[in-house]
């Protein structure tokens, strides 16, 4: 188990072409780091710039107090799970998982019973023999993470290890996830696109948004807080809505917007779309007199129908942004 | 198939049978002669049946060849073929497997470019080049050795790139959870590449067998001793020049011969031959 620093990292394939620009962070001795964006943000090769499958142009990555710019990935102590699980479809389960130490050269009974451990862990201990094409995909999932566990590394990496999974697998397997971090404690960092899974997983969270670091912090105070109006579309669903008001940029949760009497109104909307989830209601519209859409989580009972309706809110749960740059002023 | 019609049930078996004999039809005559005494296939017309002579022939041409043309024993000439074939076969797909591990997996400066040039020889096959490499082997000093039969036919850019096309079929990330877990280039092709590659090299060894086994110009050209002959070019060789009669049935059982281990090839790996030509799972 290390600390892992990243010192103003950056990647860049050309002159003109930076897709990392300057990502800083402190990553404390087993904690759980979620790195979360949209697609081409390049969450996805941040990481693997500490796996050592890129190249860092400029800055440092350091491990456990080492800076590993110059190792190979297999130098620096870290295990990845891949997206697709990149299992090596010839070899049983067991092989998968043991190729590494085999490499390494472990003695055999330190293979078999590290194996064993995971195989425990992850439930694994029926299919060693198999073939990974004879596993579901769930199955396939384990392995691809035992095979990092048995390595006993400082770092785990994840390479949106859930996005091939179902819906329902996803939320089990989020699950063991948070409860195999618990138990082995190693530090973590997990990039996905999916807001629910950082927010469930991360201890602290990354959003990044074309190559830079938008926000650091806990999920609960990024969405709390959002630094920019990126992270306040990007976390919540439906996202925060931002409408113009005095020059500056207003936003409000749609949780936390409420109706009210008319004459108590703070926003008023007309309302054309409607859907009812069972537990809440989300209406949607646009701002009387013209402007933006907002959306309004309302609960279940309230009584909701397609015309106009008048929301409040607390003040406390009002942001503001500048709209120049998006970020945040603080009131 | 979208119906299933007992009339065109009918009629298919009717085209498969009428291919099949078209196509067994002179292998079947030439079975017939191979068993049949000269004076019995001199008859007009010739017998449709098989003769008793078939040990008698099969015995001379393997220990003696033919009595008018070359009198090289085909024993001789079928384990020349072999060794031909299965060098040319397994150094064909040696050199190719590397050669597309090379051009696919690493980065190295002209890659693009070596990997146009090897493409390029695709349209150069041997009779193009023959007399350069003639005068190579000659200069070498290798004609009428095996080395002299092989070499020049080892390189195969076919292979190259039926390897290269495959490689690519495989995930970047089986390269990158090899590095990761601390495999180096060439563990990653023993353990990773190799096995994967198992039934693709299967069908290319049929391929390349059959290929080698049916040389025909090149033997012809680099081989000057009896000794060195390969089957193939027994046959031609059986057929005597100018008025001397050829011994049609011993000609013919060598063709037969000369037929039945690519035949074997085939049969013994059928499966994965089929397998590597059509396998899209990976």
């Amino acid at each position: 188990m290390a600390a892992v620093s990243l010192r103003d990292v950056r990647k860049s394939y050309t002159a003109d072409l930076q897709v990392i620009h300057g990502i800083s962070m402190e990553i404390a001795d087993g904690e759980f780091i979620v790195i979360l964006g949209p697609s081409g943000c390049g969450k996805s090769t941040l990481l693997r710039m500490v796996a050592g499958l890129e190249r860092i142009s400029a800055g440092e990555i350091a491990i456990g107090g080492r800076v590993v710019n110059d190792l190979e990935p297999k130098d620096r102590d870290i295990a990845m799970v891949f997206q697709n699980y990149a299992l090596y479809p010839h070899m049983s389960v067991f092989d998968n998982m043991s190729y590494g130490l085999r490499i390494r050269g472990f003695a055999r009974d330190e293979i078999a019973s590290r194996v064993k451990k995971a195989a425990e862990i992850l439930e694994l201990t029926p299919f060693l023999e198999r073939k990974p094409r004879a596993l579901s995909g769930g199955q396939r999932q384990r392995v691809a993470m035992g095979r990092a566990i048995v390595r006993e590394p400082k770092v785990f990496l994840f390479d949106e290890p859930l996005s091939n999974l179902d819906a329902k697998l996803r939320v089990q397997m989020r699950g063991e996830l948070q409860s195999l971090h618990r138990r082995l404690g190693t530090t973590s960092l997990f990039v996905t696109h999916d807001q629910v899974e950082a927010m469930t997983l991360a201890q602290r969270m990354i959003v990044m948004n074309g190559g830079r670091a938008e926000q650091i912090g806990a999920p609960l105070e990024v969405y709390a807080k959002p630094a920019s109006t990126f992270v306040a579309g990007f976390i919540g669903s439906p996202p925060m809505n931002l409408m113009k008001r005095d020059g500056r940029l207003l936003g409000v949760r749609p949780e936390h917007l409420e109706p009210c009497a008319a004459a108590e109104a703070m926003i008023t909307i007309e309302v054309d779309l409607i859907e009812p989830l069972g537990s809440d209601t989300l209406v949607y519209g646009q701002l009387a007199g013209g402007g933006e859409r907002v959306a309004a989580r309302l609960h279940a009972a309230a009584e909701t129908r397609v015309g106009r309706l008048a929301l409040r809110y607390a003040p406390a749960n009002a942001h503001w942004f500048d709209p120049q740059s998006g970020r945040r002023i603080e009131p | 198939m979208v119906e299933r019609r007992p009339g065109l049930d009918a009629l298919r078996h009717v085209v498969l049978i009428a291919g099949i004999a078209l196509v067994m039809l002179p292998v079947y005559v030439a079975f017939v002669a191979s068993t049949q005494s000269l004076d019995q296939i001199m008859n007009v017309p010739m017998h449709l049946w098989p003769g008793s002579h078939a040990l008698e022939n099969y015995a001379a041409v393997i220990a003696h060849g033919s009595a008018q043309g070359s009198s090289a024993p085909v024993g001789r000439m079928m384990l020349n073929s072999l060794v031909c074939a299965l060098v040319i076969a397994c150094g064909k797909i040696a050199i190719s497997i590397i050669s597309a591990f090379a051009i696919v997996y690493f980065r190295f400066p002209l890659r693009r470019t070596f990997f146009w040039i090897i493409f390029l020889t695709l349209m150069l096959p041997v009779e193009v080049r023959i007399l350069p490499t003639y005068q190579v082997i000659a200069d070498l000093h290798l004609v009428d050795t095996y080395t002299g039969l092989t070499l020049p036919l080892i390189a195969s850019a076919t292979a190259t790139f039926l390897f290269r096309q495959f490689f690519l079929t495989i995930p970047d990330e089986l390269a990158e959870a090899a590095r990761i877990d601390g495999a180096g280039p060439m563990r990653f092709f023993r353990d990773v590449v190799l096995p994967l590659s198992g039934t693709n090299i299967a069908a290319l060894f049929v391929i390349m067998f059959i290929y080698g086994w049916n040389q025909y110009l090149w033997p012809l050209l680099v081989t000057t001793q009896e000794s060195m002959y390969t089957t193939v070019i027994g046959i031609k060789r059986m057929i005597p020049g100018g008025d001397a009669a050829a011994e049609w049935n011993l000609i013919m059982a060598t063709a037969i011969l000369a037929m039945l281990p690519p035949a074997a090839v085939i049969l013994l790996m059928q499966k994965w031959f089929v397998k590597g030509l059509v396998e899209t799972e990976k």
